[in-house]
């Protein structure tokens, strides 16, 4: 989706909120040949071109980045492909989508890299693709790096699964950092997680569940920002950080000028262990839900600059692996397209977060952490993504009309407020409300 | 998805302790020994993931009591070992002909998921950790036979409690009525999370404050498999917490002595202590079938 056009596209009378370039305030942005060619205030551009979005009454923000979807191809498309899940991604107000490697086989080698990117998989967005960090994700041989990251992998992780054995996380951290490459932990001790299936507390008592420590999670990130500290330049990222304990690891690293960023997804800082009711599975994602203490934590970090970026962790998966028992459920939800929606009911209205900090986690804050140049803002050169909305509208998310092939959501039926109106893809229209 | 169909029994949790008191009283009309065939011609399917003595038999014998037909499957031996989904195996059962379904299973809201999916009564005969709610019925019709009213009894609920779905059962059914409960246990059987299942509910590690006074002793299965994970070791166990002749003296004299089954002698309890005057084990056994005849009447429609 990087291919330039002679195209202009004038988008007038918005409200743009660029928190990279600590812009808040009502501008019109002509974008031009896939590139963000002037922005100024209203009525000061001049010149024609080929089209004009009338943004008035409207946010006007950069394209949103998304570093944590799983698109499920290769080998798994009966549940998204990546032309149904970036259309859902372009329908959420994501421009780039930074797809996981845990699909089969796993994405472990430059071709499967370049594979995901080639034009036949018809991408609506923009699709950045994150390697295994381990051969077949199995926690043991390191890929290749450089030449993953030659061929545009923008991380190395084996999400789905941690990198467990110290040896290896420590391996991988010193290698990423020679390339300025960044490392995604999925942060969970699976000795302690074994035959678990959501949070450890009085629900899963109460349900009969066995539960996930806090303690699984937290003991990786501390362990992991320990290693990161050793290597000058080593680069982890925390993906889906769901504890309080483990905010307190990252934190620490923060203060210690260790390079470590992470991200929170919407269903982790809306919803908690105890709304698990009667089994239902589209409640079930791992890390799963957590206490009322650990969401309240969330929130303060999502607020406070801790947080670096709001992921959504897209877990698509088809309806028989979700209509079955609680405990052999498939762990994860699908949430492009409610994210937008979610961070303004929740931490918005409910938690008077500013909209221009939202805005910062879904753009400027997942373009640092994995260093994506001239995304994350819509300063001149940028790139044409852009990402327009309304913050005040209230809509219904209804699961049957979404546009990814799953429908395991625990949102079906929510009442939101915000709505994407335009997904803009290097200067193309690529979704449009009606 | 659906709301379960009426008269389904999933657990004890979301009853409301009228509910309950029906049920009990059904019971006490229901006499094994005299065939009344409330339940003529219904088709009773027992849908059984784990083996099963007592649950499995009083069930199928208050089934046969009533009149209906039964049908037993166990997932060994069935298209369940194929792979077939719990919700196909339902809708299979239910186009036999199935009138209610009697369910054990080794998950957690399994029957659950089976009574939102089908519009025939779904009976919870166990899941995985969560509930046994026709065990908690039995149990609380067995305590009736013995003492006056649940309300102001003091019960010492001793053993694996994390692991148990007859304690959740049996902590939600007795904290309906009132009863002041006491639990006792090592920490990993029973960690302070189990406090918060219902209000009341006091721990006690010490096995001779919790039966100090009681008017009834709940004993659990201790699995030794799940004691090799532990810091304590069966010796410990059996010295701390087993219940022997003397210990039982701590408790009131005409304290009563419970456990669901399957009982091991020589560890939670003593072949004496089982067998002794104030052990009414064999007696819950008996009580399971009049309680499932009430559990199936009103399941069918049938509890006049």
């Amino acid at each position: 989706m990087t291919r330039k056009e002679n195209h202009s596209l004038l988008i007038k009378g918005g409200h743009l909120i660029d928190p990279a370039a600590r812009i808040n305030a009502p501008m019109d942005i002509l974008l031009r040949d896939g590139q963000v060619a002037e922005v100024a205030p209203p009525g000061k551009i001049r010149g024609s071109a080929d089209e004009k979005f009338d943004a008035r009454g409207l946010i006007v923000a950069p394209g949103f980045i998304d570093l944590h979807v799983h698109l499920r191809e290769p080998g798994q498309s009966y549940k998204e492909s990546i032309a149904t899940g970036t259309a859902a991604a372009a329908a959420g107000g994501f421009t780039s989508v930074c797809c996981m490697p845990n699909t089969h086989p796993v994405v472990d080698s430059p071709d499967w890299v370049t594979w995901l990117q080639a034009a036949e998989r018809g991408a609506m967005v923009n699709v950045f693709p994150i390697a295994a960090a381990t051969k077949a994700s199995k926690g043991a041989t390191l890929t290749d790096f450089r030449a993953l990251q030659h061929a545009g992998a923008v991380a190395v992780t084996d999400d789905g699964k941690p990198i467990l054995g110290d040896g290896v996380m420590r391996e991988a951290l010193r290698l990423a950092a020679e390339l300025n490459f960044p490392v995604i932990q999925h942060a969970e001790d699976t000795h302690m997680t074994e035959h678990c299936s959501m949070n450890d507390g009085p629900t899963a008592f109460r349900l009969g569940l066995r539960g996930m420590k806090a303690e699984a999670e937290a003991s990786i990130v501390d362990r992991d920002v320990q290693l990161a500290l050793q290597f000058t330049g080593a680069r982890l990222h925390v993906a889906h950080l769901s504890t309080a304990e483990a905010l307190k690891s990252v934190r620490r690293g923060k203060r210690s000028k260790a390079r470590v960023t992470c991200e929170v997804t919407p269903h982790h800082f809306t919803l908690l262990d105890s709304d698990i009711r009667d089994y239902d599975s589209n409640f079930k994602m791992n890390p799963p839900l957590r206490s009322a203490s650990d969401r309240e934590a969330l929130l303060v970090a999502l607020a406070d600059g801790t947080v670096d970026a709001i992921a959504t962790d897209h877990a698509p998966h088809a309806s028989h692996e979700k209509m079955v028992e609680f405990e052999r459920a498939a762990f994860g939800i699908t949430g492009l397209e409610t994210a937008l929606g979610l961070a303004i009911i929740c931490l918005h209205r409910e938690h008077r977060i500013p909209l221009t900090r939202i805005v910062e986690l879904f753009t400027a804050g997942p373009a640092r952490v994995l260093d994506l140049r001239g995304r994350g803002t819509l300063v001149r050169g940028s790139h044409a993504d852009v990402t327009i909305f309304d913050s005040r509208k209230r809509w219904t998310f209804e699961a049957a009309k979404s546009r990814s092939k799953s429908r395991n959501t625990p949102f079906d039926g929510w009442q939101l407020t915000g709505k994407v109106v335009a997904t803009i893809v290097g200067g193309r229209v690529v979704n449009r409300a009606n | 998805m659906t709301k379960p169909a009426r008269g389904s029994l999933l657990g004890i949790e979301h009853l409301r302790a009228e509910e309950i008191a029906g049920l009990l009283k059904l019971a006490r009309r229901m006499n094994p020994q005299t065939t009344r065939p409330l339940l003529r011609g219904k088709r009773v399917l027992l849908l059984f993931y784990e083996p099963s003595t007592r649950t499995r038999s009083s069930f199928e014998i208050a089934a046969k009591s009533l009149g209906a037909i039964t049908t037993f499957i166990q997932s060994s031996g069935s298209s369940i070992e194929k792979g077939e989904s719990l919700l196909d195996t339902g809708y299979t059962l239910r186009a036999v002909g199935a009138d209610v379904i009697i369910i054990r299973h080794p998950n957690a809201g399994a029957p659950l998921l089976m009574a939102q999916h089908l519009d025939i009564p779904v009976i919870n005969a166990g899941d995985g950790m969560h509930e046994h709610p026709s065990q908690a019925l039995l149990d609380a019709y067995t305590i009736m036979r013995h003492k006056k009213a649940l309300k102001g009894l003091h019960v010492a609920i001793i053993g694996d409690i994390y692991h148990s779905r007859v304690a959740r059962s049996a902590i939600h059914l007795l904290s309906k009525f009132g009863a002041m409960i006491t639990l006792c246990g090592p920490p990993e059987f029973l960690p302070e999370v189990v406090a918060t299942l219902a209000p009341n509910l006091h721990i006690t590690r010490t096995v001779e404050d919790a039966i100090r006074g009681v008017d009834i002793i709940m004993l659990l299965r201790v699995q030794k498999e799940r004691l090799a994970g532990m810091k304590i070791s069966l010796q410990d166990y059996i010295a701390r917490y087993q219940i022997t002749m003397s210990r039982l003296k701590v408790a009131k004299k005409e304290a009563v002595l419970m456990h669901p089954g399957p009982i091991i002698r020589g560890l939670e309890l003593t072949a004496e202590v089982a067998d002794c005057p104030q052990s009414v084990i064999v007696e819950e056994v008996r009580n399971g079938v009049p309680v499932r005849m009430a559990i199936l009447a009103k399941a069918l429609g049938r509890a006049r």
